[in-house]
């Protein structure tokens, strides 16, 4: 079991951040949780990175194992891209804080029953 | 210069969306976001006869090739695709400065071209790419894209429809992340040709099921695939008409392309379908959303809801001709895409005209159009006919091939079920037709749509006729994707 830590703690991370994407009315929270899932993702690509016994992914005298490179640079894609949806994310909230002066996901949709 | 197209597909919209938003003023922002998308139309059309011609272009990106680099691969299919998300983003964009000026305030309409340029570059970059880990970065720069254009929209709704199409999008995108990761941990590959190769042998592992899984729930999210649809009706009612015009018509059917990218080139539909049943489940689905969504439509009081609620219901018939996983369903899964696409425009770009000159698009704001407005409403009219599925327009041709896959696998349940939901249709469009045309307009004259809304939206109209009665063009390019799907990699 020992040696699937890493993924045990992807999978409790994962499904932490969905349950609170769920369960959590305001809307920031909301995106902590899914900042939460995301990153457990990246922390699951990392994982399967490792080669057991490999250093890191620089050629250096001596070392004749490595880590596999590949997923670490698409992680680092997938970060930029986690770190512009959360950008665009908390700036809709702003607008939405304005427009309904709540981030609370009943009292706005209780604004907008009527119409 | 012509063997670089592939990539210059893609680039010329990217870079051309920074160019916008150097422009400021709107009108120029609009002229060039024309010339943009015209060239990318461009692009897609020699791209599209040099696949015909010559069979599928593979471009290694950077010079790297095949499975260490990305590569670019476009085939009968992903042409198919291009060439009509360009014909839809060409309309949209001529419409749109006519539109916008009704619905938005000036500073606010180069940010928009920028917005929608993106989109597009998203759009065509999923179709075009054969590398999965490029579909997903791809994939989220149409999303993002997307988003922001719903959050453009006038309405304060508009925006909390926005994060809530945000949070569902980004679950959705972070799955399919998920499922390539597992894909790559047992293959070692991105490109889409490679895992095709290397995935036969390994359907044992319960690692590839569970790829599958994500993978499908994450495109079922994108692709507003009922019960997975609740952001849709939201997102397009809110949205400046111009960018619903452009979201249905063309961002669904990717989520479709991609669907059918993975489900038959990549994994493989027998080996799929060996883990579990996707197909019967997609039939099941499709048909929910079709009797569900449809009947929905009917209790709406927004032009601009019904017509995407029955949007939903379209998938529905989109992923019972792929659930039905025979050549002929595939064809008339791509036919419908193709038409659906038509429709949808022609649907959407109508209502524009509305909100343009009424200021709404409640059904009480369409009274009395049909002599105020006749070339739109007249417009509307054919495009809702070919939404129900009438003869001798584009509608018919695809369900009638979807009823002919149907009757093939001999599911004569499903038959009924097109008929029934061209019947409903027929129904929420009565709803439209007779306000527009038989109650009476009060006192405040309204005048006829600008022009630079009426020719796009006609030429869409029309495109609806010509496909319905000059099928040689669509039900051949469909034939040809759908066999060369079936019929997998030589």
């Amino acid at each position: 079991m020992a040696d699937y830590y890493n993924y045990l703690v992807v999978v409790l991370l994962m499904v932490i951040g969905l349950y609170i994407v769920m369960a959590q009315a305001n809307l920031v929270k909301k995106l902590i949780g899914l900042n939460i899932f995301q990153t457990s993702v990246f922390i699951f690509y990392i994982s399967t990175a490792k080669v057991n016994g490999g250093t890191a992914p620089i050629v250096v005298e001596g070392a004749e194992l490595y880590s596999n490179p590949l997923p670490q640079v698409l992680i680092l894609t997938a970060i930029v891209v986690g770190i512009a949806t959360m950008s665009l994310a908390l700036a809709l909230v702003l607008r939405i804080k304005r427009a309904y002066g709540s981030v609370e996901e009943n009292v706005i949709l209780e604004q907008d029953k009527p119409c | 210069m012509l063997n670089h197209f592939a990539v210059l597909q893609v680039v010329v919209p990217l870079l051309a969306a920074p160019a916008c938003l150097i422009l400021e003023r709107a009108r120029a922002a609009w002229l060039f976001a024309c010339l943009a998308c015209l060239l990318s139309l461009g692009i897609s059309i020699v791209l599209f006869m040099q696949v015909q011609a010559s069979g599928p272009i593979s471009y290694a990106l950077g010079g790297w090739d095949a499975p260490w680099g990305i590569e670019y691969r476009i085939d009968a299919l992903s042409s198919f695709v291009l060439l009509l998300i360009n014909l839809v983003a060409v309309a949209v964009v001529i419409a749109a400065n006519s539109s916008l000026a009704a619905e938005l305030p000036e500073p606010r309409h180069s940010p928009f071209y920028v917005l929608l340029l993106l989109c597009l570059a998203g759009l065509l970059g999923i179709v075009a790419t054969g590398d999965v880990f490029n579909v997903f970065v791809f994939l989220e720069i149409s999303s993002l894209a997307t988003y922001a254009l719903v959050a453009l929209g006038r309405d304060r709704r508009a925006l909390f429809a926005a994060y809530q199409y945000l949070i569902v999008g980004t679950i959705g995108a972070t799955f399919f992340l998920i499922g390539i990761g597992f894909l790559y941990s047992l293959t070692g590959t991105l490109n889409m040709a490679d895992l095709a190769q290397r995935l036969p042998g390994l359907e044992e592992k319960r690692l590839v099921a569970a790829a599958f899984g994500f993978i499908v729930i994450g495109i079922a999210m994108k692709l507003a695939l009922f019960p997975l649809h609740g952001w849709l009706p939201d997102a397009y009612t809110h949205a400046p008409s111009m960018a619903t015009a452009f979201l249905a018509a063309s961002a669904t059917k990717v989520a479709l392309y991609l669907f059918i990218r993975m489900y038959f080139d990549v994994l493989g539909h027998e080996a799929v379908n060996a883990l579990f049943p996707v197909g019967t489940l997609f039939l099941v689905l499709g048909s929910a959303a079709v009797l569900l969504a449809s009947l929905a439509a009917i209790r709406q009081d927004n032009v601009k809801r019904i017509f995407a609620l029955s949007s939903v219901g379209q998938i529905g018939y989109l992923v019972i001709g792929v659930g039905l996983s025979s050549a002929l369903g595939l064809q008339a899964a791509l036919l419908h895409l193709f038409n659906h696409a038509l429709i949808k425009a022609a649907l959407f770009i109508a209502v524009a005209a509305v909100i343009c000159r009424v200021g709404g698009s409640r059904l009480e704001d369409f009274r009395g159009l049909g002599r105020a407005m006749p070339w739109t409403m007249g417009a509307l009219v054919i495009g809702a006919l070919s939404l129900i599925g009438v003869p001798l327009t584009a509608g018919f041709v695809s369900k009638w091939f979807l009823v002919l896959a149907a009757m093939e696998a001999g599911m004569w349940p499903l038959v009924a079920l097109v008929l029934i939901g061209s019947f409903i249709a027929l129904f929420y469009v009565w709803r439209i037709v007779e306000v527009a045309y038989f109650q009476q307009r009060e006192a405040v004259a309204v005048g006829e749509a600008p022009l630079m809304l009426l020719i796009p939206l006609w030429v869409m109209a029309l495109a609806n006729l010509y496909f319905g009665i000059d099928t040689s063009l669509t039900v051949g390019g469909s034939e040809q994707a759908a066999n060369f799907l079936m019929g997998g990699r030589p």
